[in-house]
């Protein structure tokens, strides 16, 4: 049999499945930089106000961490800069797409229903890659349309739309190749986010690491510092593309050359056995939960702790920087001292760190829903576990799960950066504070979560990650775009007071608390009273 | 005999679909009860509800002297369930969750556990994801079965299962009430399962109990089927209130008959002159059968 037939057909399916989910994140997505684009333009609204901007940022070691180096000072350019961490989660986006269409399905074995009426052996596979990366190419269009709709150039617009799409192209090969490796998709997802992350590392290290306006050769091992190197509206290189191609090629060959040497179901590294008896303290809903949650606990502490070395290497060559640069050196000092810009350096990193943890929060505190879900919170409730302590011995880890990553990032940065002033005594104490400080207002999203948990369980999953999908828009996005400070409100992480340099406002942590801890009550309290299980 | 478990005028209500509307059910202390019923009928919402999981809208369950809704906690170290689909955390062996259910409940006993997991033949080290369907029904089993419980509550535990483990399943229950008397509540499609190993049933169509009893007080109410060569063509069969499905074929006549209704049947052919009679009682398949189907049913029940 032809093992790509009915691949017409699957890519049908999985555009009537996403009928919903897929065109919203591919216009989302679309009109970010155009958003972007149009802030910048009211801000500075003449070419000479732009690329005076620009060249300000030009050495911004934070800057450059989080977006990348600017190439060019046009209003395109800055835009297409700006918007860079855009292609990151386009990236992984498509992978967690194909990743849903593909390991997803075999888990559920959904894909061996499928397999049995006349669909080829790599069908599944490449009906996911084409429906993914078509997504992309749409975004792309409507990314360029959007920009020109601002009056930028048509060609740099498609240059950045076709760079955006890339990535997601990269990223969806790299969901294909990840899918084949584990039979779980839980740990496929885990190695293609560590892919993305080291991605994301890569392009940071070899943009700070570089000498005037180039890049270190590091930047060139990530596929995100390819994409930039698009350098649209500028030089518009469009040779990257020819590698971008040639690697999706490549992983995509790889992996449907694993996909036949592998049953439907299996992976390739193979399940290992375990102990048939259970060790003694495996006797509590907390051990339990223990063994469900140690391995995100690991992962997000270890990937914490990794941020936080970048970000106290990069707190330090801020201030290097600072020294060399007469006119910088007097405005912030002006500011406020010397330690002021690695202040706000770190004080910033925090508040980004603190969004992203919060998808750990919200991950963990819907370990309830998914235990519910696949009736494996039943067997452990008919024992005599009240629900109660089943919930608890899961938000535990939604709770100080998150707690324990930040806390290793502070360490990590204060070590790293005292280090590198010579100071590490109270540096690292400082790092602390600033990490940890975050934490209520990543307990307010556990606390939403939970509260749905109890309230309307199916919604769970889809209020707690909008619910971090706004706080992420608001705090990244909604003051660069000027909204009014009432909406930025909304967010808690707008009350969170910037530590270390600003005032410590106790006042605002204690009202967050005691508003995750009300949500929480709520959540627990409704989920005694409701029927287990819903599905 | 003293009642277990007892509910009454159970209803529950999903949204619009109504689960349950008005079920009884008495199960005994010690016997292995059997509840049928076809797909949808509200077996698993029942036990649920007596599980604590779901709480009734209307109606009353008790259970041990307890309510399950208020007192889950407390009433689940005397009772072990085990679910249709068992399903396993993927990480975790069988044998650490056979463990680990023990222990949340209470106590687990070693080697008895030890005996069923060679009974069934099932490999403790293969993590959650790995097992097939059969064996992670058996992780259920033995986890339920060898722990120290009064009441079993089993919800087609045997889905799945080949002939050979099925056979091992029903020694096991068999054993289980005659050693220490234990209690089983068994939902089952399975009727020579049903037929070999419980003591009373109780049928449910639409969330209602439409037949409570031993297998022998059923039988006694359904329908004998007869084939008799007659001397001359029979006279008024026809016309009689318990005869169904009759055939004549010149002086052959073939009839089912309800049980109280015998006696003027058999008059009719005697009358008429009998050379050959089979009689044969109704199978377990018939009388289930004849509740699962829908319409007809009813009437008759009433009666
Ligand atoms: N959580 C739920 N939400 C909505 N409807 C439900 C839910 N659980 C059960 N039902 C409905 O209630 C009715 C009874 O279901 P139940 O699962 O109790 O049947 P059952 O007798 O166990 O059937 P089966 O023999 O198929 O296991 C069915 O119509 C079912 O669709
Ligand atoms: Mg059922």
């Amino acid at each position: 049999m032809n093992t790509l037939a009915g691949t017409g057909a699957l890519v049908r399916l999985i555009l009537r499945r996403d009928r919903v989910l897929m065109p919203l994140w591919v216009v989302l997505m679309a009109l970010v930089p155009m958003f972007l684009g149009s802030s910048i333009k009211q801000l500075y609204p003449t070419a000479a106000a732009v690329s005076e901007y620009a060249r300000e940022n030009l050495g911004n070691s934070t800057f450059i961490v989080l977006y990348g180096r600017i190439y060019d000072t046009s209003l395109g350019g800055v835009t297409f800069w700006r918007a860079s961490s855009g292609m990151l989660i386009i990236g992984i986006i498509s992978m967690l797409v194909v990743i849903r269409h593909t390991r997803v399905e075999e888990e559920a074995g959904r894909r061996e229903l499928v397999g049995s009426a006349v669909v080829g052996r790599h069908a599944g596979l490449a009906a996911a890659l084409v429906a993914t990366i078509g997504a992309n190419l749409v975004l792309a269009v409507l990314l360029a349309l959007g920009l020109t709709g601002l009056g930028l150039p048509a060609g740099g617009s498609f240059a950045a739309g076709l760079a955006w799409a890339a990535t997601g192209g990269i990223f969806a090969a790299v969901g294909a190749l990840v899918a084949q490796l584990t039979e779980g998709a839980g740990a496929a997802r885990g190695v293609g986010v560590t892919v993305a992350g080291a991605a994301f590392l890569l392009r940071a290290a070899g943009d700070v690491a570089g000498e005037g306006a180039d890049p270190s050769w590091v930047s060139w091992l990530s596929p995100l510092g390819w994409m930039s190197q698009m350098r649209a509206f500028g030089q518009q290189r469009w040779w990257v593309l020819v590698p971008a191609v040639a690697l999706i090629a490549l992983l995509v060959a790889v992996a449907f050359a694993l996909q036949a040497r592998r049953d439907v179901g299996a992976g390739l590294l193979p399940p290992r056995l375990g102990p048939a008896e259970a060790a003694a303290g495996l006797r509590s809903p907390l051990a339990l939960a223990w063994r469900l949650h140690r391995g995100g606990l690991i992962g997000w502490t270890a990937g914490f702790a990794v941020l936080g070395a970048v970000f106290g290497g990069v707190a330090k060559s801020a201030q290097d920087m600072l020294a060399g640069n007469q006119q910088l050196m007097e405005i912030f000092e002006r500011m406020g001292g010397e330690s002021a810009l690695s202040d706000v350096v770190i004080a910033g990193t925090m508040g980004v760190s603190a969004l992203i943890v919060s998808g750990y929060a919200v991950q963990a505190t819907l370990r309830m829903r998914t235990e519910e879900a696949a009736l494996r919170s039943e067997p452990v409730l008919v024992t005599r576990v009240g629900r109660i302590s089943w919930a608890l011995s899961h938000l535990v880890f939604a709770i100080f799960g998150p707690l324990v990553a930040m806390a290793a990032e502070g360490l990590v940065t204060g070590l790293v950066y005292g280090a590198s002033v010579g100071d590490p005594g109270r540096e690292i104490p400082r790092g602390l504070a600033a990490a940890l400080v975050q934490l209520p207002a990543v307990w307010v999203l556990a606390g939403l979560t939970t509260a749905l948990f109890g309230l309307r369980p199916r919604l769970a999953p889809a209020v707690g990650w909008a619910g971090l999908g706004v706080c992420l828009f608001l705090g990244l996005i909604g003051a660069a775009v000027q909204l009014s400070q009432a909406v930025l409100d909304v967010s808690p992480f707008t009350h969170i007071p910037k530590i270390p340099g600003g005032d410590l406002a106790v006042v605002p942590l204690v009202v967050l608390i005691v508003i995750a801890g009300a949500l929480l009550a709520l959540g627990l309290a409704a989920f005694r009273r409701r029927d287990v299980p819903v599905v | 005999m003293e009642n277990i478990l007892t509910a009454s005028g159970l209803r529950k209500h999903f949204g619009s679909t109504r689960a349950l509307d008005g079920l009884d059910l008495e199960v005994r202390r010690g016997e292995v009860h059997g509840f049928l019923g076809p797909n949808g009928a509200g077996k698993t919402t029942t036990i649920r509800i007596l599980l604590g999981l779901l709480k009734a809208d209307a109606g009353t369950v008790r259970l041990f002297d307890g309510d399950p809704w208020n007192d889950a906690t407390t009433l689940h170290r005397r009772l072990a369930y085990v679910p249709g689909d068992v399903t396993l955390w993927p990480n975790l062996s069988g044998g650490e969750v056979i463990d680990l259910l023990g222990r949340l409940r209470g106590g687990l006993d070693d080697t008895r556990k030890n005996e069923l997991l060679e009974r069934f033949d099932l490999d403790p080290k293969k993590k959650g994801r790995a097992y097939s369907k059969g064996n992670r029904q058996k992780v259920g089993l033995v986890a339920a079965l060898a722990s120290n419980v009064e009441l079993l509550l089993l919800d087609e535990p045997t889905s799945g299962l080949d002939p050979l483990m099925e056979e091992v399943f029903r020694q096991v229950v068999a054993e289980e009430q005659a050693r220490d008397g234990r209690t089983v509540l068994l939902s089952s499609h399975i009727l020579s399962e049903v037929e070999a190993l419980c003591d009373r049933v109780s049928i449910v169509r639409d969330g209602r109990t439409v037949e409570t009893g031993t297998l022998t007080e059923l039988r006694h109410l359904t329908r004998t089927t007869i084939t008799a060569e007659l001397a001359s063509p029979p006279d008024g069969l026809a016309d009689l209130p318990g005869v169904h499905e009759l055939q004549v074929d010149g002086t052959q006549v073939r009839f089912e008959v309800d049980t109280p209704e015998l006696d003027a049947a058999l008059r009719q052919l005697t009358a008429a002159g009998v050379r050959g009679l089979v009689s044969r009682p109704p199978t377990l398949e018939e009388l289930f059968l004849r509740h699962y189907k829908t319409g007809e049913v009813k009437a008759e029940v009433a009666r």
